[in-house]
C-alpha cells in the first residue's frame, strides 16, 4: 500500500475504475452470471414441475408419447450439445492462454455444433408434423392407439404430453437460437482480438450461459425420450 | 484465485465420460428394470449435469463462496418447486 492518499493504478482500459482489481471484476461478473441463471433454474423448472404434475396424472399417454419419439436422434443430439461443451471449455481454455486463433475455431466449431443440433431438432419436429402429433385441431393419435394396444391412451391426455414437449423442446431450442447468436457475436470479437489473458469475461460467461442450455437437455433428454419405455 | 487453466487432456476426459454416460444411460432404457428405468436415466442425468457444472463451468475452482451459495439455494428453491407441488398433487387421493 502507498502512503498517498488517493492511490492510482496503472491498469488497462478492460478494467472498470469501480472494481479493485481484474479478479474482482471477473468474480462479480461470474456472480451475476450465476444469479441469472438462477433465474433461468426457476423458469425451466415450472416446465420440468407441470412435466411431473401431468406425468403423475397421465402416466400411460406418457409412455406413449415418449416412446413415440426417436431415441436415436435424441442420443446423437446429446452427443452434438456434448461436444459443443467441450468446444466452449477448450475454447474458454483458449482465451485463457492468449491463442487467439485457436480461440476462434472452437468458437465457430461450438456455432456449427449448435446449429447441427438445431437441424436434427427440425427433423424431429418435422417428423412429428407428418404424424399428425402436434397439437391442434389436425392432432391424431390413432397410429399410437393400434401400436400399443395394452396401454389405455386418451387423446385429450396424449395432447398433452405433445403440448410439454414442444414447450420444453422449443424453449430450449430458443436458447440455443440465442445462445448461436451469443457465440456469432464472441466469435466477432474474438477475431478482432478483444479477448486477451487479462481479459476474456464474455467468453467465459457466453461459455456458463452454453453450459446450462447443456445441462437442460441433459435433463429433458432422459425425462422425455427414456424413463417410460416398459410400461 | 480463480485464474485457473486446466490442462486440455483434462478436458477431454471429462468430455470421453459424458458421452460414455450418455451411451450407457440410452442403453439401459431398451432393458426394462420396472421403475427403475425412472431412477437409473436421473441418477446418471444428474451425474452428468454435476460434471458440466463442476468441471467445464470451473465452479469446483471457483474462489468466491457467494457463487456457491447462489448455485446451491437456486438448487434449493427448485427443489421446494417440485417436492411441495408434488406434495400436493401427489396426496389429493388420501383421505
Amino acid at each position: 500500500m502507498s502512503d498517498s492518499p488517493i492511490a492510482v493504478e496503472q491498469h488497462g482500459p478492460e478494467l472498470l475504475h469501480h472494481f479493485v482489481d481484474a479478479e474482482q471484476q471477473r468474480d462479480a461478473a461470474t456472480l451475476g452470471m450465476w444469479l441469472f441463471l438462477a433465474t433461468e433454474i426457476m423458469f425451466f423448472g415450472g416446465m420440468f414441475c407441470a412435466y411431473l404434475i401431468y406425468r403423475f396424472w397421465y402416466y400411460s399417454e406418457f409412455a406413449a408419447g415418449s416412446r413415440s419419439l426417436d431415441i436415436t436422434l435424441g442420443t446423437v443430439n446429446t452427443a452434438v450439445l456434448i461436444c459443443s461443451s467441450l468446444t466452449v471449455a477448450l475454447g474458454v481454455r483458449a482465451a485463457q492462454m492468449g491463442k487467439r486463433k485457436l480461440l476462434v475455431v472452437l468458437l465457430l466449431l461450438t456455432i456449427l455444433f449448435g446449429l447441427v443440433f438445431l437441424g436434427i431438432k427440425g427433423v424431429e419436429w418435422y417428423n412429428k408434423y407428418e404424424e399428425h402429433h402436434i397439437p391442434g385441431p389436425t392432432f391424431n393419435v390413432d397410429d399410437l392407439v393400434k401400436a400399443y394396444p395394452n396401454i389405455h391412451i386418451d387423446p385429450q391426455h396424449e395432447q398433452i404430453f405433445f403440448s410439454l414437449y414442444f414447450a420444453m423442446t422449443g424453449l430450449h431450442a430458443l436458447h440455443m437460437i440465442i445462445g448461436v447468436g451469443i457465440f456469432a457475436f464472441l466469435t466477432f470479437y474474438a477475431w478482432k482480438g478483444r479477448y486477451t489473458p487479462k481479459y476474456y469475461t464474455p467468453v467465459e460467461m457466453g461459455g456458463l450461459y452454453w453450459h446450462f442450455v447443456d445441462i437442460v437437455w441433459i435433463y429433458l433428454f432422459p425425462l422425455l425420450y427414456l424413463i417410460d419405455r416398459h410400461r | 484465485m480463480s485464474e485457473h487453466i486446466m490442462s486440455s487432456k483434462f478436458y477431454y476426459t471429462i468430455w470421453i465420460t459424458l458421452l460414455c454416460l450418455t451411451g450407457i444411460t440410452a442403453a439401459v432404457s431398451f432393458v426394462d428394470l420396472g421403475p427403475f428405468n425412472a431412477v437409473v436415466a436421473l441418477v446418471i442425468a444428474t451425474v452428468k449435469a454435476l460434471l458440466v457444472v463442476l468441471f467445464f463451468m470451473h465452479v469446483k475452482y471457483t474462489s468466491e463462496k457467494l457463487t456457491k451459495i447462489v448455485i446451491a439455494s437456486a438448487i434449493f428453491w427448485l427443489f421446494l418447486l417440485l417436492a411441495l407441488s408434488m406434495a400436493d398433487y401427489a396426496t389429493r387421493h388420501w383421505s
